[in-house]
């Protein structure tokens, strides 16, 4: 079957090549600040990405994710700092574990329902943080400091400039962006939203609930895993409240919360919102605003979830349709 | 022996404290099907109400806890009319959401307006006394918050099961509709039960200050075992929430004495765990 480009995927392209070429633009590439932000919400954006294919085209709220990602940064430390290898088998075999570890603890969470099904994902976290904080093979409560290496791809570490954590993070983003949109056009993107919208009524036509979500659940657990090991690499560090907490749980939902759930564009509109109020009221207030962009964020996310439960990205749609039938009505006045 | 009398006592007083966290959070949940994500920074406000009280005008928390539970049940009725009443009817996620964004309002407004560190108030009427009864010792700051505690959870119960109001309350969170065919006004129960629950949550938290020190992220544990003990105990059921919140007291401090400090809510979590696999819907939940 084949099928057509739509609009969407010209989008796609087209953000990414601008993305691509953003740092050419002088003055970008130099302010080590403006590239650290733009790297942080395209890896904060493939993180929501990841979380949105369980909990925003198949509906299953997971506050689970910080575990995978912990996973993947795990993998990659551990290859630097324990093995002395490059972070590459590390990072893939985080994210292999990653997904085998989400499928056999999600097979019988996903019995659960609800608020059931939610509270036992933070139990979860809660329990891989604290095992985490007393396993002293992973470095314990200390984590994973690495040790200075030669710079370049191969380490996948860079000390003077963060052009190659850019085009990283760039090359996560169009990986994780396009499983999800590859998803989403595909048979099983199909059997999420279907599973979404009524399991009783999916099982009935005939998907394989659990397959599905399990399935989905998997990949999403990879590509968060994958996430983390970046998050590792451009920290030279890990350890558990870092990586695998409620807090970094939520940054998955949260974002894609903010950006509009179940949509391809969401996370990325999210990450565009959270990272830079993140980053530069941090760097402007310092030590002084203890909190004001989380307070900025809490308020923003009560005001997304009362008045626009479909996001950012919802409130586009919503401007868009407006303009349409306004133009329509104006032509049947002429 | 004395040793694990003693770890039992710990366990059930923790566990008392526990549970009425819990019942505030049950009754909220049970009602209206809403987890308050909240409800642990509630805990914390509270804790702040009676501190500053207490540092700054010199009244014990045997007496402050009646302002915070009185000012956590405005913070509660205010959380319900400005947030929850917008997300009755849409997907259940989404109050919870909610209340996890206003969790991180609270917590962040008290950071930046108290700071992080710990406070403690020191020489309060209770402070440092101990009763010893063969060989174990009850600190008095914790028995005295865990009677309080057991007395307000029988009052709660009291209340929904034996008073008008709490047979409207019960029969709203039965059938909301036909609740309101029978004269009920079920604005102002889901009003009133929000309220209770951040009292409930707000007396806990007024008791505290004498034994415990406050900081902005002291709901946060208090806030996740208060939902592991509603989720165990079953959808709304009081005293199921005050078993469970037993359980989870004594497990903590078993675990915690005799396997290790770090274990001790790794083993409450995966206890969590293992009963809703077996009991999906709680121990006395239907």
């Amino acid at each position: 079957m084949k099928r057509k480009i739509e609009r969407k995927d010209w989008l796609l392209f087209a953000l990414i090549i601008l993305f691509a070429l953003l740092p050419a633009i002088p003055g970008i590439r130099e302010n080590s600040l403006t590239m650290h932000v733009i790297l942080m919400i395209f890896l904060m954006a493939s993180m929501s990405q990841s979380w949105n294919i369980v909990g925003g085209y198949c509906g299953q709220v997971s506050f689970g994710h910080s575990v995978f990602f912990g996973i993947g940064a795990y993998g990659a430390a551990m290859a630097v700092v324990k093995y002395g290898m490059t972070p590459w088998p590390g990072a893939l075999a985080g994210a292999f574990l990653a997904a085998g570890i989400a499928v056999l603890i999600s097979w019988p969470v996903f019995r659960l329902s609800g608020h059931y099904f939610a509270i036992a994902t933070f139990a979860i976290v809660e329990i891989f943080n604290r095992l985490f904080m007393v396993w002293y093979w992973v470095g314990g409560a200390i984590g994973l400091d690495y040790s200075i290496t030669e710079q370049g791809i191969v380490n996948f570490v860079w000390y003077q400039s963060k052009v190659g954590y850019y085009y990283g993070a760039l090359v996560l983003l169009g990986l994780v962006f396009g499983v999800v949109r590859w998803i989403e056009r595909h048979r099983i993107g199909y059997y999420l939203r279907a599973v979404r919208e009524g399991q009783e009524t999916a099982e009935a036509l005939g998907v394989d609930s659990t397959k599905a979500k399990l399935s989905a659940m998997a990949v999403s657990a990879f590509l968060a895993a994958l996430c983390g090991a970046f998050f590792a690499q451009y920290n030279y560090r890990v350890d558990p409240p870092m990586v695998m907490s409620l807090d970094m749980s939520m940054k998955f939902v949260l974002v894609t919360i903010l950006g509009g759930t179940g949509t391809l564009f969401g996370p990325l509109v999210g990450a565009a919102v959270l990272v830079p109020l993140q980053e530069y009221s941090r760097a402007f207030l310092g030590g002084l605003g203890g909190g004001v962009d989380l307070i900025i964020f809490g308020l923003l996310i009560i005001l997304v979830v009362v008045k626009q439960p479909k996001g950012v990205v919802g409130i586009f749609s919503y401007l868009r349709r407006r303009m349409v039938e306004r133009e329509s009505v104006g032509k049947e006045n002429d | 022996m004395i040793v694990f009398l003693q770890v039992m006592v710990n366990g059930i007083l923790n566990g008392l404290v526990y549970a009425l966290v819990a019942t505030g959070l049950s009754l909220i949940w049970g009602v209206m099907d809403v987890i308050n994500f909240a409800h642990g920074d509630y805990l914390m406000v509270a804790m702040y109400t009676s501190f500053w009280i207490g540092a700054l005008l010199g009244v014990d928390p045997v007496l402050s806890w009646i302002v915070s539970g009185a000012f956590l049940f405005l913070i509660g009725a205010l959380t319900y009319k400005l947030i929850i009443r917008y997300t009755v009817g849409r997907s259940a996620i989404s109050a919870l959401l909610a209340t996890f964004g206003l969790s991180m309002f609270l917590k962040n407004v008290c950071l930046y307006l108290f700071s992080p560190n710990f406070r403690l108030l020191s020489k309060t009427v209770l402070g440092g006394k101990t009763i010893e009864t063969g060989g174990v010792i009850f600190p008095v700051p914790q028995l005295v918050t865990a009677l309080g505690a057991l007395v307000v959870i029988v009052l709660v119960y009291y209340m929904v099961k034996k008073t008008r109001l709490g047979w409207a309350i019960q029969a709203t969170a039965m059938d909301k509709e036909a609740a309101e065919l029978m004269g009920i006004d079920t604005e102002r129960i889901y009003l009133l039960v929000f309220g209770l629950g951040g009292s409930c949550v707000g007396i806990a938290g007024g008791l505290l200050p004498s034994y415990l020190a406050v900081h902005p992220e002291v709901g946060l544990l208090f806030g996740l075992l208060a939902f592991v003990i509603v989720a165990m105990g079953g959808f709304g059921s009081i005293p199921g929430a005050l078993f469970a919140a037993l359980l989870v007291g004594l497990v903590e401090s078993f675990s915690g004495f005799f396997i290790a400090p770090v274990f001790k809510y790794v083993a409450v979590f995966a206890l969590y765990l293992l009963v809703v696999m077996v009991r999906p819907k709680g121990l006395f939940g239907w």
